[in-house]
Order: structure tokens, then C-alpha cells, then sequence
């Protein structure tokens, strides 16, 4: 090739580059003028008709709902996108993984219709959301339980108290199990705990630390397949994350029942669900930008959203809110979409 | 007597010559041994690896996962969207990155003036490549994503990618330059050429080589990249393609990321076979690399 090829080719590689770019823009204008219309159209239909209308026109919608936020929640998320790109293959919605904080910088940037979050929404979020004119409400999806677990080795630790989880995992406190309670034996306590950027680390933060700094000693990891190993691997380990990490490796890891003053309680689809596996228990959520609830594709997202959630969680890994929730959700909905 | 005297002298010389001869054999030996073991070491952990990705993966590995969409059954999941998402943002990356990279590069061995300026260009230019990946991505949030709104697209990412890799495209392809021999430019500045000419037809045409494979290396590094794309919004679950330039995206770290970080077993064993095809990618590339450094090469 001589160098003069090498340089033409070069040019038209980059004249196309920005042909299709310009090109692009164009059709993105377009498009969106289009789909303005579309909307006004289908406000009136929806506006004089009923929801039989929006059925009816099934398979038919276009545009996009753009969802980010918490990896906890993806699973779910992604498994109603691919359900719901069955149905309306026409309309997209990807779905990013920035985690709770960044899913919410992006909602507040208004870049998203819908942020997901392992834990609730920050009082400095939602100020910045309001000084952003942006309109929001919370929409829980499904639990998930936290759960606390030790190796299978491990023959002394039948249950926790929560002031004894505070004990083990605050800055200062036990060192040895023997700390912990005095049957126990003198061995150090090792500890595994999920990173601080996630929303599981928030939630425990907040329930069971009561912000105060988590034990110096403990190693961190933002996934949570290496704390599942780290405790399979140590008779004097323990550890804690959601659910679906436990249910997956129940024949290697033990958990361990927690009692907040009722019993000891150990996380089931049963006791999760019905609320009494406490205080570990946590709601994932979905936050939904109210303005986007005008768009006809969001709305039917939405509600596909709320009437699978419960199924889908169940499949990955979660448990399901009690039916009246899911009501609850579809009321707010209706009520924001205008229907 | 003094003929006598410095033989004896000569004699002892000698003998301290040959213990220093053994020593420095065994010297020579050690360090021999300590190189095949570092090399050891390194070529074992890569079969350790290459091993188990593929005992691993394997079982996962078949059409169906290069031509389906991610799924949440991992019998059903594939690596499409990020397959696909992957090539439009090396075609993005590696036009640009080679017009800024390779322009800079010139510029600064063949026209601009060794001062102040230059050296601090060159020092900023070095140091770009030690910065961490992430700062990029915030910057193409910042600039690409936000100012100049281009949205989570192929474009705002493949932009991104380029000025990450730039600075190696830039230092590689100086090399390159510089290692064009002086006396055929100088021959070619005798025949009355104009620094263009002389840059055009002597020096790139002997630069080539080496300035195409520091680029294709540089852009094996971007595709294994996922920080900045996650830094500006790519996707991790999409069931459609991109299809232009303003489209959303993935790629193939960040959905073998998210693979790896899920309780259930089957996914990373799904994982391990998108491993297989991104270290497939990158062989295909770097083979690329050396066709083209083989093809290409001239010797002076």
C-alpha cells in the first residue's frame, strides 16, 4: 500500500465519520418532533378513551425510557426490559449500572425516567431534584434480605442479636468472638463487608452501625462473590449481603438467624416477604420522574413494571412486595399519569 | 632481576584473572536463571489463566451467545449488543485517535523548535499516560456526555477512548519517527525537499510500521477499558443495536463485569466465554499488529 493510498482511505474514513454523525443529528431532530406529535395524539386517545386504548395499541409504541442506578436492582430491571422488549419491541430501554448514587446524579441531571436504588432516596438528592424542578415519586419493587452468614465450619454461633451484629462490626468493639458472647472462643473475628459506594453497605450503615465507622479490619469488596469466598474459606469468618449471594451457595455458607427482640428469625422468602425477618430486610426501589409519566412509552413501562416486578424478583433472586404494595404503586401511577 | 620481578607480577595477574573468570560465570549463570524464571513465571500464570477461562467457558461457548442478547436466564444469555457495541467504538477510537495521535507526533519531532514550550507539550504528553482511567471518563462526561451533549452515545465514548489512548499513539508513533534514520532525511533535504515532502514521502513511509503497531496496541488496551464508559453512562442491559453514531451502547468488559458480580454460578461461567471471545478480539488484533510490522518493515 503506498502511502497515498494509506492517506485517501484515512480521509474517507473520517469524511464518513462525520457524514453519518451530521446525519444522525438530523434524523435525531426529527425524530423527536415526531414523536411530540405522537404524544399528543395518543394524550387525546388516552384522554377520552380508557386503559383498554393503551392495551390496544400493543406492539405499537416507539421511543425510549432510559434507566440507570443500583446494581441490586439490575437484575430485576433487566429481566422486565428483556420481558417487556418481547412485547413492545419497538420502544428501547437499556438499562446502566452506575449504582444508587450515581443512577441518582444522573436523575438529577435528567438524564433518566427512572433511577434504581437499594436504599431511599438522600434528603441532599431529593433538595437537588427539587431545585431542579424535577417531579418525582418512590416506587418499592421487592425486598431483599440482607443476610448475615458464616462458614459452614463455624459450630458456635447459632444466632445474633442486632447489638451483637453493632458489636462485631463497630469501629472499637468485640475483637474475638469470646467479646462477643463468653461461651464463645477466643479467636479474632474476621469480617467481610460489601463496598461503601454500595446501597447494601448504606442500609447496614444505617440499621445496624447507626453511622458509626465500620471496623476498621473488615475487608471490603464491591463484589460480592469474593466475600461469599472469603467466609467459605475461614472457620472464624463472617460476612453479610443480599439474598440472592446466600441462596446461591446455601450448601457452602450457614446463615445466621437475627433476633431484634422477637426470636432469632432467619431470612426466607416467607419471613422476608411477611416483614418479620427485621430490621435487615430492606426495599429496593425505583424512583420515577413524573414529567416522563407524560410519554406514553414510560407509562406502559411503568406499569409492566409494577405488575411483573414481583414474578421477576422472585426469579433472580428476591422477594416479592404483598400485593397491596404493588396497588398502592399502580394507584400513584394512575394518579401521576393522569388517568 | 626486574625481567624476573614482573613475570612473577604478570603471573599473579593472571591467577586473579581466572578466579574472576569463574566468578563471573557463575554471576552469568545465576542472572540467566533468575531471567528464565521471571519469564516462567509470567508465561505460567498466563496458561493458569488461558486454562481456566477455557475449562470454564467452553461449555457456554457456542452461536447462540454471540447472537443473542444479555438475558437474565443464563442459558439464554449472550454478548451480542456488546459485541457489536465493542467494534462501533474501536471505529469510533481508531480513526481518531490515529489522525490526533500520529499529527501530534509529527509536529512535534519534525516541526516544532526544541524549547521551553515543546518540552513542557512532551512532559504533560508523558505524563497523560499515567493518568488513571477513570479521570478520563469524567472528563467525557463532563465535556462529551454534558457540554457538548452528545448524550451516553458511541460518539461521546469513542471520543473518550481516543483521548485515553492518545498519549500512547503519541509517544509510540514519536518513536517511530525518531527512529527513521538522519541521513535519509538529510538526503532528502540535499534534493531540495520541503520539510512536507521529506515528512511524506522518507519519513512516514520508514515510520509506518512502527506507528501502526503502537496504535493497534494502544486500541487493544481501550477495548479491555471499562471504567470511563461506566463513568459516562454506557449501558449494561440493551436489546438493540447501535445504529449510528448518537446510539447507546455497551461493551464487552462491562457486560463480562456484570456477569462476574452475579450470585449465580452459571453467569460466570457465561462470563468465562466472553472472556474467550474478547481474548479472541485482542489476539486477532495484535496478529494484526505484527502482519503489518512484518509487511511493512524495511531494514536501513
Amino acid at each position: 500500500m503506498s502511502m497515498k493510498k494509506v492517506w485517501m482511505l484515512l480521509a474517507l474514513v473520517a469524511v464518513m465519520v462525520f457524514a453519518v454523525a451530521c446525519g444522525e443529528g438530523e434524523t435525531d431532530e426529527t425524530d423527536d418532533t415526531g414523536s411530540t406529535e405522537e404524544d399528543g395524539t395518543e394524550e387525546e386517545t388516552s384522554g377520552d378513551g380508557s386503559e383498554e386504548e393503551v392495551s390496544a395499541e400493543e406492539g405499537e409504541l416507539t421511543g425510549e425510557v432510559a434507566i440507570d442506578g443500583s446494581s441490586t436492582v439490575f437484575p430485576i430491571m433487566e429481566a422486565i426490559s428483556e420481558e417487556y422488549t418481547a412485547e413492545e419491541p419497538d420502544v428501547q430501554a437499556p438499562v446502566g449500572v452506575s449504582g444508587s448514587g450515581g443512577g441518582f446524579e444522573k436523575f438529577i441531571a435528567g438524564e433518566t425516567d427512572l433511577s434504581n436504588a437499594s436504599r431511599e432516596i438522600k434528603d441532599e438528592e431529593a433538595e437537588a431534584l427539587e431545585e431542579n424542578g424535577i417531579d418525582f415519586f418512590e416506587m418499592p419493587l421487592a425486598y431483599d434480605g440482607l443476610s448475615v452468614v458464616v462458614s459452614q465450619e463455624n459450630d458456635f454461633v447459632d444466632h445474633l442479636t442486632v447489638e451483637e451484629l453493632k458489636q462485631i462490626w463497630v469501629d472499637g468493639g468485640a475483637e474475638t468472638w469470646n467479646d462477643v458472647r463468653d461461651e464463645w472462643p477466643e479467636e479474632p473475628i474476621e469480617r467481610f463487608a460489601p463496598g461503601t459506594d454500595s446501597g447494601t453497605f448504606d442500609y447496614w450503615n444505617e440499621v445496624i452501625l447507626e453511622d458509626e465507622d465500620i471496623n476498621r479490619n473488615a475487608q471490603m469488596s464491591e463484589d460480592d462473590n469474593v466475600l461469599v469466598t472469603g467466609v467459605q474459606g475461614s472457620q472464624y469468618a463472617t460476612a453479610f449481603f443480599g439474598y440472592a449471594y446466600y441462596a446461591e451457595n446455601k450448601d457452602s455458607l450457614k446463615v445466621v438467624p437475627v433476633d431484634n427482640g422477637d426470636g432469632p428469625v432467619e431470612p426466607s422468602e416467607e419471613t422476608i416477604n411477611d416483614g418479620s425477618y427485621a430490621p435487615l430486610s430492606r426495599p429496593l426501589f425505583t424512583y420515577v420522574k413524573e414529567e416522563s409519566l407524560q410519554e406514553p412509552q414510560v407509562v406502559d413501562y411503568v406499569k409492566f413494571l409494577n405488575e411483573n416486578a414481583g414474578d421477576m424478583a422472585l426469579e433472580v433472586g428476591y422477594v416479592n412486595l404483598t400485593e397491596e404494595e404493588y396497588d398502592e404503586n399502580m394507584e400513584k401511577i394512575e394518579e401521576v399519569a393522569g388517568e | 632481576m626486574k625481567v624476573a620481578e614482573q613475570e612473577a607480577l604478570n603471573k599473579s595477574e593472571r591467577v586473579g584473572k581466572t578466579a574472576k573468570l569463574s566468578g563471573r560465570q557463575l554471576k552469568n549463570k545465576i542472572f540467566k536463571g533468575l531471567f528464565i524464571g521471571a519469564t516462567g513465571f509470567s508465561i505460567l500464570m498466563l496458561l493458569i489463566l488461558i486454562i481456566r477461562i477455557l475449562t470454564q467457558g467452553l461449555g457456554y461457548l457456542d452461536w447462540d451467545l454471540l447472537s443473542s442478547y444479555a438475558s437474565r436466564n443464563p442459558e439464554d444469555a449472550g454478548i451480542l449488543s456488546a459485541f457489536v457495541g465493542t467494534i462501533w467504538l474501536m471505529g469510533v477510537t481508531a480513526p481518531i485517535s490515529f489522525i490526533l495521535g500520529v499529527g501530534t507526533a509529527i509536529y512535534l519531532e519534525e516541526y516544532a523548535g526544541k524549547n521551553r514550550f515543546t518540552a513542557l507539550i512532551q512532559m504533560n504528553i508523558s505524563n497523560l499516560a499515567g493518568v488513571p482511567s477513570v479521570v478520563f471518563g469524567l472528563l467525557g462526561l463532563t465535556i462529551f456526555v454534558r457540554e457538548m451533549s452528545l448524550g451516553r452515545s458511541v460518539i461521546a465514548g469513542g471520543l473518550t477512548m481516543a483521548l485515553l489512548i492518545l498519549p500512547i499513539i503519541v509517544v509510540a508513533s514519536q518513536e517511530a519517527i525518531r527512529s527513521v534514520p538522519n541521513n535519509l532525511k538529510e538526503a532528502s533535504y540535499a534534493m531540495g525537499a520541503s520539510n512536507w515532502q521529506t515528512v511524506y514521502r522518507v519519513v512516514l513511509p520508514a515510520a509506518i510500521p512502527g506507528i501502526l503497531t503502537g496504535n493497534i496496541l494502544a486500541l487493544s488496551r481501550a477495548i479491555g477499558e471499562t471504567a470511563p464508559l461506566i463513568m459516562i453512562g454506557a449501558l449494561t442491559y440493551i436489546a438493540f443495536l447501535p445504529e449510528g453514531l448518537l446510539s447507546q451502547f455497551t461493551v464487552m468488559p462491562i457486560q463480562i463485569f456484570n456477569w462476574t458480580s452475579r450470585p449465580q454460578e452459571e453467569f460466570h461461567l457465561v462470563a468465562a466465554s466472553g472472556i474467550i471471545i474478547l481474548l479472541l478480539m485482542l489476539l486477532i488484533m495484535n496478529s494484526v499488529a505484527v502482519w503489518i510490522r512484518n509487511k511493512f518493515q524495511r531494514r536501513f
